[in-house]
């Protein structure tokens, strides 16, 4: 009775979500996304990509208590040293005798949070340069376009370097390179989805009420232009990672002890022909959520943005 | 044709003198472009240099130079001047390719560069030769049997290549087909044995050995290129494949495809000679894009397998703070790179006859 009752329940919410003429717009706005979920469950990969972000996530949140050891301070100098992984370290342990396993449980904090910093700096900038230059156009259009071909001009890894270069090395500067360098295809995209409604006829609707720029730019084209730089960005989350790597295994990102993956991968740089694992394991954990988010993006860009699939 | 000759003579002359107009004043656009781009890229530089918390002054009289001494080298460097004007001073010299001294090798870093570059240009081209002569093919069979596993096994190349961070990668293959395999040589560009024995004349040391009949030095330059050449190749074939992919996917459904099969042309010619054909112009424009792409990869590259080009003089540099090299370095990279994109865009205009 009550499997019954449970699965009729789902029926309805099922017909409810899926309503023709919703009553609501947050009916209709569930609606869109149980559309949009339903086929994001489709794609396979997709979802394995999900499941790894959402591990990565949780490894950053309950990192103290998944991890075995201290992420810092080592073990005995004498006989922990470079131990191959194995029962009491999982992943072996590195020439401070620190267990590897737990400094990458905790790596992923930093991973997260390089991710996530980067992201919220570089989307506002790139959706308010390219909004700006596709919603006024004339001469603030050139010169904002201009810009954006300046940075683009560069190769993104070189520039990061040269910025850190004159920031000084750090993960708060590395943060700072990689947005600096990132947000250059957020505004042509923007600003490409800016051309295409600023002459609609709901915008010259807004304007006839007396709308001013700026409240047609923020209310009225950003949300229209969110979805398409919110992909582009899960896309870029791979990238990102790659490069705080880079910047890290260059020794110009995270400083020791701070168990940031690319670091450990050039600290473990030593050891390779005999300890191969201090330098392998890392370069996993970077591979991994890399995978991850490319997947999720692939999956995201499917659901979100069909258009641009194919 | 028929409405052209029915034409009078005047008037096609008219009218080629308004296409060639037309044709100048694109080219006069484009070029300016261009030039504001690369203006673009010596203003970054210059404000980068200038934001450097490292004070140039205090870095050649040290702290104990008395207060004349300071400012009269400060007043040497021109550091005294406005801004404005120190950036004019700093276009002209690099427009003369004066890029200052290194502090690190103390020599100008115009010749630093000079001798460093013919390095990386060997790996990157070695890498796109990789991924040209694999990618391609992969790409296409991957198209032709869309779904199947071959299809499968490019995603997962193209996915993995998009996932996994270069210098790791070179790093594991150091360890597997140098330390345990043997297979083949290890970090460096020659076996110290085989130093100075080519003298250069292009700078491209598997070029120079060749010309000069030095096959010890060209086998022995071979195995130390073909892992850290393999591995730039790996990321090129990764974004060829899946780009020559879609292309074929775009050519395969259009009419005259069809048309082809109809006229009862062998599989083989629909795809290789009509299909194919009509993707290689984009392709192109693919190829250098991804040779642009791997002059960024080689800078970590460069750094793992210790390879004297251009990337791992700009990390060096980094390392020591001198930042009249990695000022150079990242100009001559981003000017490059900015050349290739032209290369790019011209040679698509060029090939296809859709955008004369």
């Amino acid at each position: 009775m009550a499997e019954a009752s449970a699965a009729s329940g789902r029926a309805g919410r099922r017909a409810w979500l899926l309503a023709a003429e919703p009553a609501s717009r947050t009916q209709a706005r569930l609606g869109r996304f149980y559309v949009s979920w339903k086929s994001f469950l489709g794609n396979p990969l997709a979802v394995v990509g999900l499941v790894i972000v959402i591990a990565l996530i949780l490894c950053a949140i309950f990192a103290n208590v998944l991890a075995t050891h201290s992420p810092y301070g080592g073990g005995d100098l004498r006989t922990e040293r470079l131990i191959a992984p194995g029962e009491k370290f999982w992943l072996g342990t590195d020439d401070q005798a620190r267990d590897i396993y737990s400094r990458i449980i905790h790596g992923s904090r930093l991973t997260l949070m390089v991710v996530v910093l980067v992201s919220v700096i570089a989307a506002p900038i790139g959706l308010a340069v390219g909004t700006i230059a596709g919603y006024l156009g004339g001469w603030v259009d050139v010169v904002l376009s201009r810009l954006t071909d300046i940075f683009l001009a560069f190769p993104r890894l070189v520039l990061a370097l040269a910025f850190v270069a004159a920031l000084g090395p750090g993960i708060e500067n590395a943060i700072i390179a990689i947005a600096v360098t990132i947000w250059p295809p957020y505004a042509r995209i923007a600003r490409a989805e800016t051309l295409t409604i600023r002459n609609s006829e709901f915008i010259q609707a807004v304007r006839l009420q007396g709308g001013s720029s700026a409240r047609i730019i923020l209310k009225h084209v950003v949300p229209l232009c969110l979805s398409s730089v919110i992909v582009r960005v899960t896309l870029d989350m791979a990238g990102i990672i790659l490069t705080a790597a880079g910047l890290g295994f260059l020794g110009l990102g995270a400083q020791p002890p701070l168990p940031e993956w690319g670091a450990m991968i050039a600290a473990g740089r030593r050891f390779l022909i005999d300890q191969w694992w201090v330098a392998a394991m890392p370069g996993i954990a970077i591979f991994v959520v890399s995978l991850g988010f490319n997947l999720l993006g692939d999956g995201l860009r499917d659901v979100l943005d069909p258009k641009a699939s194919r | 044709m028929s409405l052209a000759a029915a034409r009078e003579p005047v008037a096609i002359g008219e009218e080629r003198t308004r296409a060639l107009l037309r044709i100048g004043w694109a080219v006069a656009r484009f070029l300016l472009t261009v030039a504001v781009t690369l203006l673009g890229l010596v203003a970054v530089t210059f404000i980068i240099g200038r934001v450097v918390p490292i004070d140039p002054v205090l870095a050649i009289v040290g702290d104990r130079a008395s207060h004349s001494t300071y400012l009269k080298a400060r007043q040497d460097l021109g550091l005294d001047l406005p801004l404005i004007e120190q950036f004019w001073i700093y276009c002209s010299k690099v427009l003369t390719g004066d890029f200052g001294r290194s502090v690190l090798t103390t020599n100008p870093v115009l010749s630093d560069i000079a001798h460093y570059f013919p390095a990386t240009i060997e790996l990157a081209t070695f890498g796109t030769l990789i991924g040209t002569i694999v990618g391609i093919p992969l790409g296409v069979f991957a198209a032709i049997r869309s779904g199947s596993i071959l299809d499968q096994i490019v995603r997962v190349v193209g996915l993995v290549g998009y996932s996994v961070p270069i210098f790791w990668l070179g790093l594991m293959g150091l360890l597997l087909f140098y330390a345990r395999l043997d297979w083949v040589a290890g970090p460096g560009m020659l076996d110290i044995s085989y130093d100075y024995i080519v003298t250069p004349v292009t700078g491209l040391l598997l070029v120079d050995a060749l010309m000069q009949g030095q096959f010890e030095v060209f086998a022995n330059a071979f195995s130390h290129l073909i892992l850290p050449g393999s591995l730039l190749g790996y990321y090129s074939l990764a974004y060829i494949s899946r780009m020559t992919r879609s292309f074929m996917l775009n050519e395969l459904s259009q009419e005259y495809i069809v048309a082809a099969r109809v006229k009862g042309i062998s599989e083989f010619r629909v795809i290789w000679r009509h299909a194919l054909r009509n993707a290689a112009v984009p392709l192109v424009t693919v190829i250098v894009l991804s040779y642009a792409a791997l002059l960024e990869g080689s800078v970590l590259t460069e750094t793992v397998f210790a390879w004297p080009g251009i990337g791992l003089y700009l990390t060096n540099s980094l390392q020591n703070a001198d930042m009249n090299a990695v000022l150079g370095a990242t100009l001559t990279i981003g000017v490059t790179f900015v050349g290739l994109n032209v290369l790019s865009d011209v040679l698509y205009r060029v090939l296809d006859p859709r955008t004369r």
